[in-house]
């Protein structure tokens, strides 16, 4: 316990009711002479759109807080708290959270709750959205968006949120912009900094906040100059019982990981750029040129960034690469069950099936499993229940077939709907709905940049019911 | 226990706090007693941290206040060090100052006259050259919530608000928040510098101008008339949040303003329908009135036009303010278009997710055909979470109509069967609604729902049955087979709601099941005081109903019950057992109503109507928080109903001053002809406009959001084709004062006006009135024009052919402009569209001051045209035909947007060559070709010179294609440098300079060159930049200072090109451009040409 208090970054645990005492009966200050008290002050209308963050862990500790306007008590998260205890999963915490004065909105975004107070009228959405932008924005900086790397890097979180947002209003949420304004942390840098007493606050006005490119940084430099597409395609899908497909559909978004000195005006343009259904934007993208001549002409920002998302028309067959061979079953008196899976390759237009893995969440009553895999290995959590089994490489001749019993506790009635397999897999230059992408110009500067574009279908929302 | 401790621990800390926040004096560690030694370590460091901050060095300084930070962000107080850390405020050292900022913000309302010390320096600050410190200093002394700096602060944000800087701009616009919520008192004043920020040009400025314009002011409709359009236009271009608060403030503001698309009356202005008809066919009159009665004011369609490809953002706030702005002001049949993109928003967060399927939820009651078609999207995965699955099953039932009922059902029978129990027995409520709306399933569901009662599950049972008795009493057939089925699974069900249900529905069909009920009332008498509550009072129930229907079985059976209901714990049960006594059981005491105690229990009750939790959702403005929590939330505005007349759309009339004045003396002189025609055809096809938005919406929001500059080429282009006098007149009307050019627009807005409505009369007087202040004289000027478009427009039938002939070449680039302002609307069709539109925040920087003032633009005659010829194809490899190119440098004749090349096509063989033509294309996209005509036969060692148009598109990127003779065919390829996709133009100095200011930043290129000793002096240099690049001159007042400009061929954008000789053969070279490719490629082009020989 005395080891936990004198730990500087230790978790900050409080029992509310207590704390909310101290915090609303904390005197204000000396007041002067001439001016008026601030409690005489009419604070009833405080105008604010993101009045303050707590970002809460998943065991309802908070480990930060930030305030925009006045303080708002740490107690008005009892009501999160509340809600949170309720759930019986993370996932199911109500996004949006009314309490008597306030409204909570919150993401759940890897292990970690942004809950934002809010206090008027505003559209949810706004904040659901730039709240995982600021997630995203710590992904970025950090590597990973967790309690620990939020909590190890406590500094520049708080400048970043001091920059993202003014009076509770989206000032800069552009990565590039960010990064110009405070440098991410490198251990290099770290260690220099350390060294020198130099800080990564940068000292001049991103440029791009002011022109009309406010998305790239200026003076980019590189020695290699790289433009990296990547079409990521995922098959949604709902595959019933008998093996006949109920839904499907294809989502792709392509990302960009662009490496170009100075100032590059990029195009790029499609094979078939009539199977886009529907598609949404990075900023950068003149959506005039796409709407006339279907190509996409584009300023890009400097780094890694999603130029596009896309659907495909549903008017399409979806190719559906694997068929799934199951026997699952639970008998009543013997309390246990047998579980039989197989998996084969369907249409996949001559390419490999990489990284299969299926996930199953198996029913509250069984208690474990007894089961051999032909290929790969397969772990069974008997806690939440969940199986699954990391098969790799798909081999046609031998196909992959998971097998055995499952022990169940007795005296219970057997579970009536056999648990969904949930598919992920992956096949490498492969866009499963055939787009294909014609070519990259660039204008505006002289040197060749070197070029690629890579291919990959993925499984997306890929469900299997048995 | 550990957590216990701590919390005491954490109380230790407060406590500390109170006593040092109310001796500041006092040294925090005589504060922290010895009763709270846990704490005495923390205490230690802010001794600690107090010592380094008064160290000299900012390493030291920088990592306590890295550490006081961690504290705040904690949640620890530590205003103590207050004094400390203020001290510097006035630090170098960037990331110092900025976390001093940060302890500032959090702590001086705390620490009011403390943190006064502090203000000076943000004063001084603001006086800074550096805008980023100006902006930052504002941000900070804004944020400082001390009462007494707020004539400061209004102090600081009248003078931001005129700030050259648009970020500064920006911030005084979050500034103005800020300050009136810590006094509201100068709201008056805030107001005034609101007004003055909206007109604001800047796109940087105008989200959080409109942000501090909803909190502050939001009643203040009358701020937004003169920049509703601006606002449409920059639209765009504003940042991502903004955006949302932009489409929301709007979308209020055309409630208001504009008259409902949704009316089923029929609503036109007679007087204008008809003299507008009556030179047409009657029965096409006719067909037109019907099918327009209702004619959308020109601004509320922009506002539609210019929201329309946000759906396609990737920030889903900004496609969920669209959607909600076309909910609530789209005519119905447009609104289908935000389905698409409300179904993509699916597969983004949960959270997201959860926003979207209610937004879904509320518009499929009203509108299921909107997401009918993407009813697979919101099929329900296993993997969702609870409320994510409940809403989708929502919209599915929503959703079901007797097309697609059996796939829901089937769907349905899935989800009944999930693990999830709470989502499985809501499956069963939607089985239940989809059965009671859709009156063919009704059989079907009832039976799957009596299947579902010998269900494992308790939760589907008791379900099940409460949704059965829902269904039973909504149907006239006899169930008897199904309630005896339930009277059955009594013995089973543990569930109140259920057990309360079946018995409700044996008392209340208990005609129907006489055998059974009695039997089951004994049952229950066994178990009465075991029972729940609620099963009690329907037992009681039961009991009456049996009692009256049955005495002869039953009497002793509800005397029984009766008596034990009498003693029973719940009030709510005596008093019902009472009150049931005193109706049934005759007695002397019995009053009049026991007479009708079988009325009174037996009546036939109205069937209960399954509805949608969302049916009274749509009260709210879509995509709000009112809307998502079903309450209205503190600050929710609401939105307010049409108005029944429109208020007078001349308020948003502004006073632009655009560079359309070219076409305006073509109204009242030359070619009136042609705008007339324009008009007559948008009038005349005013029932197909509907039907071909597709291109004509793409072209017109070309010309809608296109800058500034592709706007003044669309004009130019149309009117300087052959008329002189235009150009002249109107780089006359340049050196005017604003105000006759205000006038001008004017002027151009009723010519323009009259000519689509001859709403004459009414426009015209209003017009006048307004240009009174002018001088007599315009205005006289104005009628002329005015009567000559009305007498044009007298005499259209004779011309309607011609017209239709004229609206099918593309080059009409009046036709673009017309789709702006569709018929009649008494609404002048002024677009600001050109000044206000530049998509470029470069232009505000340092324009904004001048950007108002409009220049003459013309193409010129090219200054020297280059004979030098280009080799096309080779006579060796042409098998004797060699053929070159050069570049006149003259506007193409085929279309404007093309550069115009001369092909000389020599026959070096023996023989003749015979049909010479252009055969396949390959061309970049982008890229067309205006091929020459095919040449029939060259005689041998005879040449011939053709001319072909080619479209760049502005860029240097070659146009492939075939020259084919009758027997061969090469593949050959023209690539123009960058300087031939060019038109030199002509413009004053000033205009120059004007323009020059609005093209820099990134769009600006510099270098320096060191001269060829050759081109040192002025002429050589001149010659060799036009040799390279098909510029314009433009006078320059100094000898060493060449200008050049020009407009590239294709979007018409501005190219400005300055040259300016130093000494000892250096010179700086600027190039301007919009097309920042152009830009440097061009100044490369005339770097080498001047350094070389």
């Amino acid at each position: 316990m005395v080891l936990f208090i004198i730990r500087f970054h230790c978790t900050f645990i409080c029992i509310f009711i207590l704390s909310k005492i101290n915090l609303h009966t904390a005197p204000h200050p000396v007041v002067l002479g001439c001016a008026p008290a601030p409690g005489t002050l009419n604070y009833t209308r405080i105008n604010t759109m993101i009045h303050s963050l707590f970002l809460i862990n998943s065991t309802a500790d908070i480990f930060l807080e930030k305030h925009w306007k006045s303080v708002v008590s740490r107690s008005v998260c009892d009501y999160f708290f509340e809600a949170f205890s309720k759930a019986s999963d993370p996932e199911n915490v109500p996004p949006v959270i009314p309490t008597p004065h306030h409204y909570l909105i919150s993401i759940f975004w890897e292990k970690t709750f942004f809950v934002a107070v809010i206090q008027n009228e505003v559209s949810p959405l706004f904040v659901i959205e730039f709240l995982h932008r600021v997630a995203e924005t710590f992904q970025d900086y950090f590597g990973e968006c967790s309690e620990t790397s939020i909590k190890d890097n406590l500094v520049i979180v708080y400048e970043l949120l001091e920059e993202m947002l003014d009076n509770g209003f989206p000032l800069a949420t552009e990565s590039n912009i960010l990064k110009e304004l405070i440098r991410p942390p490198t251990i290099l840098r770290s260690v220099v900094n350390t060294i020198t007493g130099s800080s990564n606050v940068g000292n001049m006005l991103p440029s791009g906040q002011l022109s009309s490119i406010p998305w790239r940084r200026a003076g980019v430099k590189y020695s290699n100059n790289e433009a990296y597409f990547d079409v990521i395609e995922e098959i949604d899908a709902i595959i019933d019982k008998s093996g006949s497909t109920v839904f499907a559909e294809i989502q792709g978004v392509i990302d960009a990981c662009i490496k170009l000195t100075g100032m590059p005006d990029l195009t790029l343009s499609f094979m078939n750029p009539r199977l886009l259904d529907d598609v949404s934007f990075h900023p950068c993208v003149r959506f005039k040129r796409w709407e006339s001549e279907r190509v996409l002409s584009f300023i890009p920002p400097d780094g890694t960034f999603r130029l596009m998302s896309y659907h495909v028309s549903s008017q399409n067959l979806v190719a559906i690469p694997v068929y799934v061979k199951h026997n699952i079953s639970f008998r009543e008196s013997g309390a246990s069950g047998r579980f039989d899976v197989t998996i084969g390759p369907k249409q996949t237009m001559g390419k490999t099936v990489e990284g299969i893995v299926v996930t199953v969440h198996l029913p509250k009553v069984v208690l474990n499993t007894d089961l051999t895999s032909t290929h790969g290995n397969y772990t069974f959590d008997p806690v939440t229940k969940i199986l699954v089994w990391d098969i790799g490489k798909m081999n046609p001749q031998k196909l992959p077939n998971l097998k055995g019993t499952l022990s169940m506790q007795s005296g219970v009635p057997k579970p009536e709907e056999n648990p969904s397999l949930n598919i992920q897999l992956r096949i490498q230059q492969l866009a499963i709905s055939g787009l294909k992408v014609n070519r990259l110009d660039m204008y505006g500067e002289k040197y060749k940049p070197f070029k690629g574009v890579k291919y990959v279908t993925k499984a997306g929302k890929f469900q299997v019911r048995t | 226990m550990s957590s216990n401790s701590l919390s005491y621990n954490d109380q230790g800390g407060m406590a500390v706090e109170h006593a040092s926040e109310a001796g500041q004096e006092t040294t925090p560690t005589t504060g922290s007693g010895s009763g709270f030694g846990l704490f005495r370590t923390d205490y230690k460091k802010d001794d600690d941290l107090k010592e380094m901050l008064e160290s000299n060095k900012d390493s030291l300084k920088l990592e306590a206040m890295k550490r006081i930070v961690g504290l705040i962000a904690k949640g620890k107080n530590s205003s103590d060090l207050f004094p400390a850390v203020v001290k510097n405020v006035a630090s170098k050292n960037i990331e110092l100052k900025k976390l001093v900022y940060v302890y500032l913000v959090r702590y001086a309302e705390e620490q009011q006259d403390l943190a006064l010390l502090s203000i000076s320096t943000f004063q001084r600050a603001l006086k800074d050259p550096n805008q980023l410190i100006r902006a930052s200093a504002l941000r900070v002394l804004s944020s400082i919530r001390v009462p007494i700096i707020v004539p400061i602060m209004m102090l600081a944000i009248k003078e931001a608000a005129s700030d050259l800087s648009p970020y500064v701009r920006k911030t005084a616009a979050h500034a103005i928040q800020k300050l009136y919520s810590l006094d509201p008192d100068q709201k008056e004043h805030l107001i005034e510098v609101i007004e003055k920020l909206l007109k604001d040009k800047s796109t940087l400025v105008a989200g959080s101008v409109v942000m501090a314009f909803e909190e502050v002011c939001p009643d203040r409709i009358d701020l937004i008339h003169k920049n509703y359009r601006k606002l449409c236009n920059l639209l765009v271009d504003v940042e991502e949040w903004g955006q949302v608060v932009i489409i929301n403030m709007l979308t209020r503001y055309a409630r208001t303003q504009f008259l409902s698309p949704w009316r089923e009356d029929k609503l036109f202005i007679e007087d204008n329908e008809k003299t507008f008809y009556e030179s047409d066919e009657d029965n096409k009159a006719k067909s037109a009135q019907i099918v327009k009665a209702y004619v959308m004011d020109p601004d509320h369609q922009l506002l539609l036009r210019n929201t329309k490809p946000l759906l396609q953002s990737r920030n889903t706030a900004v496609v969920m303010a669209v959607a909600q702005l076309y909910w609530h002001l789209a005519p119905k049949a447009d609104v289908g278009i935000i389905s698409k993109s409300l179904v993509r928003l699916l597969r983004s967060h949960r959270e997201v997710q959860y926003i979207v399927l209610q937004n879904i939820a509320t518009i499929s009651i009203q509108r299921k055909g909107m997401f009918e078609p993407y009813l697979k999207s919101f099929y329900v995965r296993s993997t969702d979470a609870t409320h994510i699955k409940i809403l989708k099953l929502e919209i599915l039932t929503n959703l079901a109509n007797e097309a697609n009922i059996s796939t829901i059902l089937r769907e349905f029978q899935t989800y009944v069967k999930s693990q999830d129990k709470v989502f499985a027995a809501a499956t069963i409520q939607a089985i239940g609604r989809c059965a009671t709306n859709i009156t063919e399933v009704t059989d079907t569901c009832l039976n799957g729902l009596v299947l579902l009662l010998s269900n494992g599950n308790e939760t589907v049972v008791a379900e099940s049955v409460v949704v059965i008795k829902n269904l039973l009493q909504t149907q006239s057939t006899q169930h008897g087979d199904i309630i005896k089925h339930m009277a059955k699974l009594l013995d089973n069900i543990t569930v109140p709601m259920a057990r309360a249900s079946i018995l409700w529905l044996i008392g209340e069909y208990c005609e129907r099941v006489l055998k059974i009920a009695p039997d089951v009332l004994r049952k229950m008498a066994k178990t009465f005081t075991s029972e729940e509550e609620i099963v009690k009072l329907q037992i009681l129930n039961l009991a009456a109903k049996l009692y009256l229907t049955n005495s002869k079985q039953t009497k002793l059976l509800t005397q029984y019950i009766l008596n034990l209901a009498k003693y029973d714990q719940n009030y709510d049960i005596r008093d019902r057992t009472r009150f049931i006594r005193q109706l049934i059981v005759p007695n002397e005491k019995s009053g009049a109503l026991s007479k009708y105690a079988k009325k009174i229990f037996l009546a036939p009750k109205p069937a209960p109507v399954l509805e949608s939790p969302f049916k009274d959702r749509d009260r709210f403005q879509l995509g709000t928080l009112s809307h998502t929590l079903n309450t209205k939330a503190s600050g929710y505005l609401e939105l307010s109903q049409w108005p029944e007349v429109a208020p007078d759309p001349s308020m948003r009339n502004v006073e632009v001053i655009e560079p359309v004045n070219q076409w305006k003396p073509q109204l009242g002189k030359v070619k009136t002809t042609k705008p007339a025609h324009s008009f007559y055809s948008d009038g005349d096809e005013e029932d197909e406009e509907e039907a071909a938005s597709g291109s004509e919406e793409s072209s017109s929001e070309d010309s809608s959001s296109g800058s500034e500059d592709e706007a003044e080429e669309d004009k130019s282009s149309s009117g300087s084709k052959g008329s002189d006098s235009t150009s002249s007149s109107s780089e006359g009307s340049d050196s005017e004062s604003e105000s006759n050019k205000k006038k001008k627009t004017k002027k151009k807005t009723t010519g323009n006006e009259s000519g689509k409505q001859s709403a004459l009369h009414k426009t015209d007087s209003s017009t006048s009135e307004e240009s009174s202040s002018g001088s007599q004289s315009e205005s006289e000027a104005q009628v002329d024009s005015d009567s000559g478009t009305d007498q044009n427009h007298q005499k259209p039938k004779s011309k309607m052919k011609e017209v239709k002939e004229l609206i099918k070449k593309p080059e009409i680039s009046l036709l673009d402009l017309d789709d702006f302002a569709p018929p009649p609307s008494s609404s002048p069709i002024v677009m600001p569209k050109p000044a206000v539109l530049s998509p470029t925040l470069i232009m505000d920087l340092e324009g904004l001051s001048l950007s108002s003032t409009s220049i003459a633009i013309d193409v010129t005659s090219p200054v020297y045209v280059p004979a030098k010829p280009h080799e096309l194809l080779h006579r060796m490899s042409g098998k004797g035909l060699s053929a070159q190119y050069h570049f006149p440098r003259q506007p193409c004749i085929y279309n404007s947007k093309m550069v115009s090349v001369q092909v000389t096509l020599s026959n070096e063989a023996d023989q003749k060559i015979e049909g010479i033509h252009i055969g396949g294309k390959k061309l970049p996209t982008g890229l067309q070709i205006y091929e020459f005509n095919r040449i029939e036969s060259l005689e041998p060692g005879s040449s011939i010179t053709v001319s072909m148009g080619i479209d760049f598109n502005d860029s240097t990127q070659s146009a492939n294609f075939q020259l084919c003779t009758k027997s061969d065919q090469f593949s050959v390829f023209i690539q123009p440098t960058v300087g031939e996709l060019l038109l030199p133009v002509t413009m004053s100095e000033q205009d120059f300079k004007v323009q020059q200011g609005k093209l820099t930043g990134m769009n600006e290129n510099t270098t320096s060159i060191t001269l060829e000793p050759k081109n040192s002096s002025g002429q050589p240099a001149v010659h060799k930049i036009v040799n390279v690049a098909n510029l314009g001159l433009v006078p320059s007042g100094l000898d060493n200072i060449h200008r050049f400009a020009a407009k590239t061929v294709n979007a018409g954008t501005l190219v400005l090109v300055t040259l300016e000789l130093k000494e000892s053969l250096t010179a700086d070279l600027i190039v301007n451009t919009e097309k920042t490719a152009i830009g440097s490629m061009l100044l490369r082009e005339i770097k080498t040409a001047l350094s070389q020989a």
